[in-house]
């Protein structure tokens, strides 16, 4: 009987892994009413699919809240005639299996004429599929993974891969070596190690990071992975710290950056940690990101933009924070494009689903001035916008230090 | 060789800290023969208990570590004391004498229940939550080999608080009793021993640690999240069945030898540390293979 229980507790052991990979389902309403416009004929929705519990959630509340804020300003100025719009958020949890059933859920409404998200590529490329069986436009705010649009060999034979997905960031082939450049040119660091989470971004920002600074006369003396629940790095840290790196790229998000900085510097390894968009937010900072720390960022920096101070205005009128993160430009880019090239497809008339074509062809062609600067996407689905920037942790804020496009 | 000094000493930091939660693992499977799965829950909520304490604390208080640092440990031992005997009481002691998996799958859900509390009813705790820092600040060098103060710290109460708890088994009354309800409950109690008392006390044993490694984790590592409990419980878990579950000699040796398996593997075996825990569970593997009961377990007794 004794033999017994702890074999049966193994088997629970492994059940309750499965287990803790299943959280809650929360299903959030946005958007508020019409006001005075016609909504004679129905509703819609544009979907949103979001990190909004777990660690990534500051980018994905910002995400979310940012598109109900562009479809709030649409039913006030009765943008597509006839009808009202709402928000459907679903949780993704930053996992690609729940992306896969936010974006089966969205599927299968009607009424769903087209999706903002996701934050995460390795969550996009689950979602993907699913949207474009139905022909529901996809655009994200935040993927930057490069093969999402122009396939495995992006830089070589770019091939368009979903005909229904769009982005309004730029790509990581840009900012890798952006950074790249940044990081040999400008920081003058050498010998650069390199950490990644192992999921498809930091993958591939790190992979074309590292192409860069070889390219520049840097050195890579090392990479290595850490897993995503990992709290502890200091086998990882002492492990490079034998190799002598100038600064440490990590190809990651911040819940793992931020504590990885701090444990850096406690284990004597006090250089400067990078990343790209992932760690950028203010949350780094909170969990242990150091001064001198670097992180590369899509577009310009949103509170210097003048296209985005409108934005970021009805932002702080409408949630009283600008709690906007990240993404919160774009995704309210993202938003507007879908309910410009809805409001081309309606028309007037009524919706159904025999207008998805149109309405795909629609967003493809959807040209507009956005809190990002201009909105336009090319014929991969990419955004035609390429601003990147460099931000630095300077007295615990991220300061932007360098804004521009990759020449090279 | 400086490489392999510091990972060593990483993986004894990391071992300390196992070893103040398999504790509580081995001392309750010992008596009351159950693996209580929610243990590792019992050491998040210390955490996140003197995390609260810590927000409570007037603003001067906030700033003198001496004063804060003392308090926290108070109040996140209080929390994870308060949680295990309301657990032993309302979840296992019902189930004391139904079947072996009965109680087992109740840990499996007061496990759950405790994670998704502090998930809803903590604020912010949906993300990793930063840890206040009242800690001693920088590190102990020895040669090349660098130490933070807080990990000298952890090794230092994990294994002075394994010896008081094993001369407190040996030595006291109390521990007799216990001895004597984990190798025949009957006969203890008509010795006279009140196996509730003596369950609800190792429970509270249990606590009092992991709310000591809850505290020390998140000085140590600055950040804690809902999470950590679950997999630092499973490490625990692994660490007292490599021991010999119910063997608290075996409980603190197992979790060294899987800190310092998990270090050394990450640096020297391929693969690196994206597969440091895959040798911790071939290590398992092997020693059960050869040696069931674990390293320092007894023999399976087949009971009357």
């Amino acid at each position: 009987m004794r033999k017994h229980s702890v074999k049966s507790a193994a088997i629970v052991g492994a059940s309750l892994l499965v287990l803790a990979a299943c959280g809650s389902n929360k299903t959030e309403g946005g958007g508020t009413t019409g006001g005075s416009c016609d909504t004679s004929k129905g509703t819609l929705t544009v979907g949103v699919v979001a990190p909004l519990s777990g660690n990534l959630s500051a980018l994905g509340v910002g995400i979310k809240q940012s598109a109900e804020l562009a479809v709030d300003e649409a039913n006030k100025k009765c943008t597509v005639k006839g009808y009202k719009l709402t928000v459907s958020a679903q949780d993704d949890e930053a996992n690609p299996a729940k992306g896969a059933q936010a974006a089966t859920k969205l599927s299968t409404d009607p009424n769903v004429v087209g999706v903002v998200g996701t934050l995460n590529s390795s969550v996009a490329q689950t979602v993907q599929p699913i949207l474009r069986d139905k022909k529901i436009p996809q655009v994200s705010p935040a993927n930057t993974n490069p093969s999402l649009t122009r396939g495995n060999d992006f830089l070589t034979a770019p091939k368009r891969q979903f005909d229904n997905y769009f982005r309004v960031c730029t790509t990581d082939d840009l900012q890798g070596p952006y950074a790249a450049n940044y990081l040999v040119e400008k920081a003058g660091k050498k010998k650069i190690a390199i950490v990644t989470d192992g999921k498809t971004y930091g993958e591939g920002l790190a992979a074309e990071l590292s192409k860069q600074v070889t390219k520049k006369g840097g050195t890579i003396v090392g990479s290595e992975k850490v897993g995503e629940k990992d709290t502890d790095f200091s086998g990882v840290i002492a492990k490079i710290k034998a190799l002598g790196p100038e600064a440490v790229y990590y190809g990651g998000e911040y819940p793992v950056a931020g504590p990885l900085s701090k444990q850096m510097k406690d284990a004597g390894l006090d250089v400067p940690l990078m990343g790209g968009d992932g760690i950028f937010d203010g949350k780094y900072i909170e969990l242990g990101g150091k001064e001198g720390d670097l992180a590369t960022s899509v577009g310009a920096p949103t509170e210097s933009l003048a296209t985005a101070k409108a934005f970021v205005d009805a932002y702080k009128a409408k949630f009283g924070k600008e709690d906007y993160a990240a993404y919160g430009a774009f995704s309210y880019d993202a938003a507007n494009a879908i309910i410009g090239a809805l409001a081309k497809t309606v028309d007037g008339a009524a919706w159904d689903e025999s207008k998805r074509d149109a309405m795909l062809t629609n967003v493809g062609a959807y040209a507009g001035s956005g809190a990002t600067g201009e909105v336009k996407f090319d014929q991969y689905g990419d955004s035609t916008n390429k601003v990147l920037t460099v931000y630095q942790v300077t007295s615990a804020k991220w300061k932007d230090v360098q804004t521009g496009t990759f020449t090279g | 060789m400086s490489v392999l000094l510091q990972q060593l000493a990483n993986g004894v930091i990391q071992g300390a800290l196992i070893a103040l939660i398999a504790l509580g693992y081995t001392m309750v499977y010992g008596i009351i023969q159950l693996i209580n799965f929610a243990h590792g829950e019992v050491f998040m909520v210390a955490s996140y208990g003197g995390l609260a304490t810590f927000t409570l604390l007037p603003d001067d208080l906030k700033k003198s570590p001496a004063v804060a640092l003392p308090l926290m440990f108070v109040g996140g031992i209080v929390v994870a004391v308060v949680v295990a005997v309301i657990m032993e009481r309302f979840a296992y002691r019902p189930l004391r004498n139904a079947p072996r998996l009965a109680p087992l799958i109740t840990a499996l859900g007061v496990s759950v229940f405790l994670q998704e509390a502090v998930r809803v009813f903590y604020p912010n705790a949906k993300s990793n939550l930063p840890y206040p820092k009242v800690f001693p600040e920088g590190n102990l060098t020895i040669g090349s080999v660098n130490i933070s103060w807080t990990g000298v710290l952890l090794v230092v109460l994990s294994v002075g608080l394994a010896i008081i708890l094993q001369t407190y088994i040996n030595r006291s009354r109390m521990g007799r009793a216990m001895r004597a309800t984990a190798q025949d409950p009957d006969t203890a109690k008509l010795m006279g021993v009140n196996p509730d008392r003596v369950i609800v006390l190792t429970f509270i044993i249990g606590a009092v640690l992991a709310g000591v490694a809850g505290i020390m984790f998140g000085g140590y590592l600055n950040n804690i999240n809902i999470d950590m409990g679950f997999q630092n419980g499973i490490f625990a878990f692994t660490a007292a069945v490599l021991g010999g579950v119910g063997s608290i000699r075996g409980a603190v040796i197992g979790a060294f030898i899987i800190g310092l398996i998990k270090t050394v593997a990450g640096q020297y075996m391929p693969g690196g540390t994206q597969y440091d825990y895959v040798w911790i569970f071939v290590v398992l593997i092997l020693v059960l293979v050869f040696r069931p009961q674990g390293l320092f377990g007894e023999p399976e007794r087949v009971r009357a």
